[in-house]
């Protein structure tokens, strides 16, 4: 009896995880399809090179291991660069939103600052890195305030777009109801215009993790985009292709975090576009 | 007819309305939406206005609710006059999809408002849950409203209403986008949480039925600029559903009453119109049975007057 109340959830579940593997297989196959075909590709053609500049994928991989894992560059290079790239990134979440909101509410606020904003926007932010260097030196705060100047106008343009969008029964309904003052700017404003907020962070990213290299390429004594120049500069050009091949990674890892965060917070939304859409075609 | 709308109870009027007026001024015209609106309605009334299209009746809410500030004249609740929006009031708009939070749950939806009023917690989710009891939705309280259909999202609105515990409850058009079966259980709602209730409710709507069949009183408002046509007080029986109260003598009689008043409102605004006059032909030779036309008010009057 005990025997056989135990065989069958132990007999369903098998059956139940062979059902979720195979799905998570697909998926990653059609996630990692692409990737992999690139790779290929490159292994093969790179494969009988002679050119100094590029050399054969299969070193590259090779050198890999030897330049960031088995080394002290994870703690000494890349922490250095995440931190910097999360403090500017972070910096620019709370500026851009702080300001967005506040831009977006008030229609004069918005007319005052728009023609600005258009040209700020506009100034391609490498440019201000020896500008800024000026002023903040070579340090930490420099390189955090490149990225800080580069991903802060997608956000704050993108919120600005989200809080002029409010809808107005919305808007309504809050007054009726009393909700006013810090309640009304999460649940109305802010709720409101994430998922523009959320369009920002994501164009935000792209520019902050190119900032991020940039300015440690210009001075530096540590970081990705420092240990990739100094690389080319001493003529290692595998370990130079290394750097860039794991700056591609980490950008993309990045971009999964974003997803799942947005996948979290605006799991509304994509429910509520899904249901208009299936309600257009009835 | 209760013009005064100083309920039979002999409690003082609710809500006030004193020559309202509203007019929109654009770059270079304004427009006059309401002229001169007066009436008021006691503590626990049902309470139908009724107007044809682009009467005001939405200017006339919006005012009331606190929303928009009159041009002229006020309006005065509970003795106090209606600066912004009371805290003792809440509003059903018509657009059920856009009043409710689409990141928020049923539950969060009704709940919001209650926690801005600083209930405690656990006063609060007896609120929710007894109110979405009262609509028919105790069991979606996790759904969000875009996984509703129109008629339980405006039941979810009609619920976050109900908690609030208002002293007035102002509805614009509320079942206007709605089925008609939907609409019928919804108007059945209203009068069944009026009843329980003993909230006051003003119920706006373009629908002569729907007025007639809900209300206590029916005002009839003129097209732009508005003012109140006529007061009809509706004396059917306190228990009314869809099949036998519409389709009752009386019903019909109430229905052509106002229905009558809203054909010539179509016609006939606060404007002064002196163009019956110059007709130069006598009202009374008109068949008296004729719906439309340029009669004035106080010339259809007798004939609804005798026909009951």
């Amino acid at each position: 009896m005990s025997a056989h109340s135990t065989v069958r959830p132990g007999r369903r579940s098998p059956g139940a995880a062979v059902g979720t593997v195979a799905r998570v297989l697909r998926w990653i196959a059609a996630v990692l399809g692409l990737p992999v075909a690139l790779l290929a590709l490159w292994w093969v053609l790179s494969a009988d090179s002679e050119t100094f500049y590029l050399p054969p994928l299969a070193e590259i991989l090779a050198a890999f291991d030897d330049v960031w894992l088995r080394s002290d560059r994870l703690r000494a290079d890349v922490l250095p660069s995440l931190l910097r790239l999360s403090a500017g990134f972070g910096l620019a979440v709370v500026l851009g939103v702080g300001l967005g909101v506040l831009i977006g509410s008030f229609r004069r606020v918005r007319a005052f600052c728009e023609p600005v904003l258009e040209f700020l926007r506009a100034v391609p932010p490498p440019v201000l890195v020896p500008v800024l260097m000026l002023f903040a030196g070579f340090g930490n705060t420099m390189k955090v305030l490149v990225v800080l100047s580069g991903c802060v106008w997608p956000i704050l343009l993108n919120t600005v777009e989200g809080v002029r969008a409010v809808d107005e029964v919305l808007t309504d309904t809050c007054r009726c109801y009393g909700i006013r003052g810090p309640a009304r700017l999460w649940h109305l404003v802010v709720r409101s215009a994430s998922p523009q907020i959320v369009t920002g962070l994501r164009q935000a990213l792209s520019v902050g993790i190119i900032l991020m290299v940039i300015s440690e390429m210009f001075a530096a004594n540590n970081g990705l985009g420092f240990s990739i120049i100094q690389f080319q500069r001493t003529f290692a050009v595998t370990n130079m292709w290394t750097g860039i091949l794991l700056l591609g990674l980490l950008g993309f890892l990045l971009a999964v975090l974003l997803r799942l965060f947005e996948r979290r917070a605006l799991h509304w939304y994509s429910g509520l576009r899904q249901f208009q859409r299936n309600d257009g075609h009835r | 007819m209760n013009a005064t709308g100083i309920s039979p109870d002999g409690a003082g009027p609710l809500l006030d309305v004193r020559a309202l007026r509203k007019v929109y001024t654009g770059r270079n015209r304004s427009v006059e939406a309401v002229r001169d609106l007066t009436f008021s309605v006691g503590a626990g009334d049902l309470v139908c206005v009724v107007g044809p299209s682009g009467a005001g009746k939405t200017t006339l809410l919006r005012c009331i609710a606190g929303l928009l500030a009159p041009t002229s004249g006020e309006v005065v609740l509970e003795g106090a006059a209606v600066q912004g929006p009371p805290p003792g009031m809440a509003v059903v708009f018509q657009e059920y999809g856009r009043s409710l939070f689409p990141w928020m749950t049923v539950q969060q939806n009704v709940e919001l408002p209650l926690k801005q009023k600083k209930l405690p917690r656990a006063r609060r989710l007896e609120l929710v849950r007894n109110s979405l009891d009262a609509v028919g939705l105790g069991d979606v309280p996790a759904a969000y409203p875009w996984q509703l259909s129109g008629g339980m999202q405006q039941r979810v609105a009609l619920a976050r209403a109900v908690a609030y515990e208002p002293h007035i409850l102002l509805m614009d058009e509320p079942f206007a986008a709605v089925d008609a079966q939907t609409r019928a259980d919804l108007e059945d709602l209203v009068r069944s949480l009026w009843q329980r209730l003993g909230v006051t409710i003003l119920f706006v709507t373009h629908d002569i039925d729907e007025a007639v069949y809900l209300g206590q009183r029916v005002l009839v408002l003129s097209s732009s600029p508005t003012v109140v046509l006529d007061d009809v007080a509706i004396d059917l029986p306190a228990e009314r559903d869809q099949l036998g109260t519409r389709s009752s003598a009386r019903f019909a009689e109430l229905r052509a009453q106002v229905f009558g008043q809203v054909q010539r409102a179509k016609h006939q605004s606060g404007a002064p119109d002196h163009q019956s006059g110059a007709q130069g032909q006598p009202a009374g030779s008109r068949p008296a049975d004729t719906g439309t036309g340029p009669e004035t008010t106080e010339d259809r009057q007798p004939t609804d007057a005798g026909s009951r």
